[in-house]
């Protein structure tokens, strides 16, 4: 790859048809900072469903003994109806089972989530900042939420727009309390029904006999996952007594609006709250750090030491690397990001130059096999499509294996070859490139591919192009050539 | 191992421990026939305390007071162990001799961390993320020394699991909402990928592999008894995959397990007896193991569902299996039993589990399989699943 094709295919989304050239690659990267808005109109437009989210939780709280209905709610989360379904026979499909008045609420959470989804993808279909959009993506990912959870898909595209896109040029730490607080990680990880066992509310409860079908506890897979995938990583240090006092740090913390405690709720930055009344008293202990009793300010205390730890360096280092320079990343490029993550306190703006200036950043051949989402993006930047109906976006998705905000884990999509680069994922491309290339101009095929890998188009993709038998087939084989496929 | 209950009498007929009895039948990669694999793995710490209940534990009822009602009316093997009642079909199957579960098993890894926990398991090595293939691409492999042709290896999902990754060829297939593509297309696309090392061989893979489920008629694998009959049709014959594997999630039951557990369990239930119809007279060559990568706390948590654990239960279902019982070494649920005071302790590796019973059904050494797909395991494989 020539470093004009590396700036365009391995930092960013590939060219769009209404971009210049090149020029000087590092300068046509950093340039991207100043481009980048994180709160374009159409996204600034889709924050208002908080209402939707406390209706939901009260709902399932209801449903939660009829396990018909539940399944019902976890179909309804998925977003798409495939293509070629109907409306109506999608809407059933969710819809079978369930008591009909909450029907409403989860068709509109399903037009919600799939209308957030569009806006991401319609968003870095037109952005002048496609890398910084890699880095929206790379940070929401690596705080992944899913909608795959009951009672988040009002929240996972706020929780992207609100927690993840105003920071990704910004502080790590910023970053951290917002996505692990935001209501949608909350609910995705237990959080916002976690309960200090020694907290007034619990001992109330406790006195009067309690309702024994109702969640009375401490709940730990957020603190957790916080230390193993948003901080330290694995092997960061960490003990299961860790885990516990930062659990027990986090009760209070939860989604403004819900229970019978949300009267008491104090309203935090980034949708959170906070209730005092169910937060463990005490202090903390916590990678032998101890943290004064201090309500919410003693999880934020403790997330502030995490972001700046050793091991979060490293991790956040290696993540970082593997995302742009390939699977198995140069260890020099992840001691240099390390260092930086340490000497700028976590500046992610510092950490992004840091990349750009590395040479390692920069080998020619190609290190990555694009993600499915990377790869539609790129080929629907390529053919000049600059948006896109929600249900065809999601149709997409869907059928490529990655819809935004529904990884299987909480770890986030696999960002290795091995998870994408199977002979089933290979058919889709080629069977959606048909059906993009069908519905675009189909015009000066070879010029488009010239532009969009300069110098870095390979002799079998240009003969197979140029034997291809019209425009349209030319431009489904350049959306499915080896170039398309790796960055 | 000493629990305040003769649990010798769960292991009836078992033979526990009794890696040096060698299966006389036994020899290298040979005439494996028409036998067929597949692996189930259910993802997310499946509870195998929900799954198959030890209610003879006297100390069961103060873990798990809450689910109770849901073993009242339940299948049981044996007087100790109860089936959760979502798994009607395995029960029914257990109860025909065809399915066994392995109670208290665990890999090699003793942390926490699902996706480490998932890694070791699929990799088969000693420590997460130190073996790069999978232990069951590593069994292809074997199964495919002096071979005339390798065997068909088959994912029946959108991806190939770390499992089936590695040296030997393997496809994937999941059901698509798509149109398919144009034949002139396809043939052009295989110029364009002929001379690419890797995109050359994944689509000559994906184009035979698409020959084989030409027409299911379904759009995704969210039937779970659509998946069933897919992995089925795929399997069966002379032409369908020696080995196959397919994932079922939903089972990280951190909150109101009882319903979120139940609902998991009937879609594997589903899954299984869908299968099982679709093999046909195949079923008799086949065996179904059904593994997760680790368990969940003895105790119910203070929202109503389990953390991550440590031991769990592992379930071989197929004809070819010596079924109708529960294999395990039970650690016992009393104060001082469970491991580091909040799981079930586990005391069977769930290496030698597989192992064992991979080995029996292929005809394979049980001690090359186990080395091969479990290197640096010091456990012997478990014998006598598979009836001889």
């Amino acid at each position: 790859m020539s470093p004009a094709s590396i700036a365009l295919n391995r930092f960013g989304y590939g060219l769009s048809a209404k971009d210049a050239a090149v020029g000087d690659p590092r300068a046509f990267l950093l340039c991207q900072f100043d481009a980048f808005d994180p709160s374009p109109p159409a996204i600034a437009a889709r924050l208002d469903t908080r209402a939707n989210t406390g209706e939901m939780l009260e709902l399932l709280r209801r449903l939660r003994q009829d396990t018909r209905a539940m399944t019902a709610m976890e179909q309804a989360g998925t977003p798409a109806m495939a293509e070629g379904m109907t409306r109506q026979e999608a809407r059933a499909v969710a819809l079978d089972g369930l008591p009909p008045e909450y029907r409403e609420q989860l068709v509109e959470a399903r037009r919600v989530l799939a209308d957030d989804i569009a806006v991401r993808v319609n968003t870095v279909l037109t952005s002048p900042a496609p890398m910084v959009e890699r880095l929206v993506h790379f940070w929401s990912n690596h705080f992944s939420v899913s909608v795959g959870k009951p009672g988040t898909q009002f929240e996972a595209g706020p929780h992207e727009f609100t927690a993840i896109r105003p920071h990704v040029l910004g502080r790590f730490s910023d970053m951290l309390k917002a996505a692990v607080l935001h209501p949608a990680m909350q609910i995705y990880l237990d959080q916002f029904q976690s309960i200090g066992p020694n907290a007034p509310f619990a001992q109330r409860r406790a006195r009067r006999g309690g309702d024994q079908q109702r969640p009375r506890g401490l709940n730990e897979n957020l603190a957790r996952e916080v230390l193993e995938l948003h901080t330290l990583g694995v092997d960061g240090g960490y003990s299961q007594t860790d885990v516990t006092e930062l659990a027990r740090a986090l009760t209070g913390w939860t989604v403004p609006g819900i229970g019978r405690v949300g009267r008491f709720a104090e309203d935090q930055p980034s949708g959170a709250a906070f209730v005092a009344l169910v937060h463990e008293p005490g202090a903390r202990q916590v990678l032998g750090r101890s943290y004064p009793a201090g309500e919410a300010k003693q999880a934020l205390a403790i997330l502030d030491d995490l972001a700046a730890h050793p091991a979060t360096a490293r991790h956040i280092a290696t993540k970082f690397a593997r995302h742009f320079a390939g699977d198995t990343p140069p260890p020099a490029l992840v001691a240099r990001l390390e260092a930086d993550f340490l000497r700028s306190d976590g500046d992610l703006a510092s950490l992004t130059r840091t990349l750009i200036e590395a040479p390692e950043a920069w080998t020619p051949g190609p290190v990555k096999f694009r993600t499915p989402f990377e790869w539609l993006i790129a080929a629907l930047r390529l053919t000049g499509t600059t948006t896109l109906p929600p249900q065809r976006i999601v149709g997409a998705l869907t059928e490529l294996g990655q819809v935004p905000w529904r990884a299987p884990s909480p770890a986030g999509y696999d960002d290795l070859a091995a998870s994408w680069a199977g002979p089933d994922a290979l058919i889709r491309r080629v069977e959606l490139a048909e059906r993009i290339a069908r519905n675009a101009p189909q015009d000066g095929v070879i010029a488009r591919a010239e532009a969009a890998f300069p110098g870095a188009l390979g002799e079998a993709t240009i003969t197979q192009l140029k034997r291809a038998e019209s425009g349209q087939q030319a431009l489904a084989l350049l959306l499915v050539s080896p170039e398309m496929m790796r960055r | 191992m000493t629990a305040g209950f003769d649990r010798r009498s769960l292991l009836a007929g078992s033979l526990l421990g009794a890696g040096s009895l060698a299966l006389p039948r036994l020899a290298f990669a040979q005439g494996t026939g028409s036998r067929n694999l597949l692996f189930v793995l259910l993802r997310g710490a499946a509870d195998g305390m929900a799954m198959l209940a030890p209610v003879g534990d006297p100390g069961f009822e103060a873990l798990r007071a809450a689910t109770l009602a849901d073993y009242e009316n339940a299948p049981r093997i044996g007087s100790f162990f109860a089936v959760h009642p979502a798994l009607a079909e395995i029960a029914k199957s257990a109860a025909a001799g065809e399915a066994l579960f392995v109670h208290a098993a665990a890999t090699a890894y003793r942390e926490r961390s699902h996706f480490d926990g998932q890694n070791l398991l699929e990799s088969g090595g000693t420590a997460p993320y130190t073996t790069k293939d999978g232990w069951l691409n590593r069994l292809a492999g074997l199964m495919n020394e002096g071979a005339p042709a390798p065997l068909r290896a088959l994912a029946i999902a959108p991806a190939v699991p770390l499992a089936l990754r590695g040296d030997a060829p393997v496809s994937n297939y999941a059901p698509s909402a798509l149109p398919q593509a144009s034949e002139d297309l396809l043939a052009r696309v295989s110029l364009l990928y002929g001379a690419d090392g890797e995109l050359g061989p994944l689509w000559a893979r994906a184009l035979e592999t698409r020959a084989m489920a030409a027409d299911d008629g379904l759009t995704n694998l969210r039937d779970a008894s659509a998946a069933g009959e897919l992995a089925a049709s795929l399997m069966r014959g002379e032409g369908g995959a020696r080995i196959g594997m397919i994932e079922l999630g939903g089972w990280d039951t951190h909150a109101n397990q009882r319903g979120a557990f139940a609902r998991s369990a009937r879609q594997l239930d589903a899954l299984l007896a869908a299968y099982k119809a679709g093999m046909g007279a195949g079923w008799a060559n086949t065996v179904v193991v059904v593994a997760t990568e680790f368990g969940r706390t003895a105790r119910l948590n203070g929202t109503g569902g389990t953390d991550h654990g440590t031991a769990s239960a592992a379930l071989v279902m197929g004809g070819a299996v010596r079924g109708g019982r529960v294999i395990a070494d039970w650690p016992g649920l009393a104060d001082g039993k469970l491991y580091e005071g909040r799981d079930l302790a586990p005391t069977i590796a769930l290496e030698s589990v597989i192992a064992g019973a991979v080995a029996e059904h292929l005809r394979l050494d049980p001690k090359l399989a186990m080395a091969r797909l479990f290197p640096g395991r010091g456990d012997a494989p478990l014998s006598g699943i598979i009836r001889a």
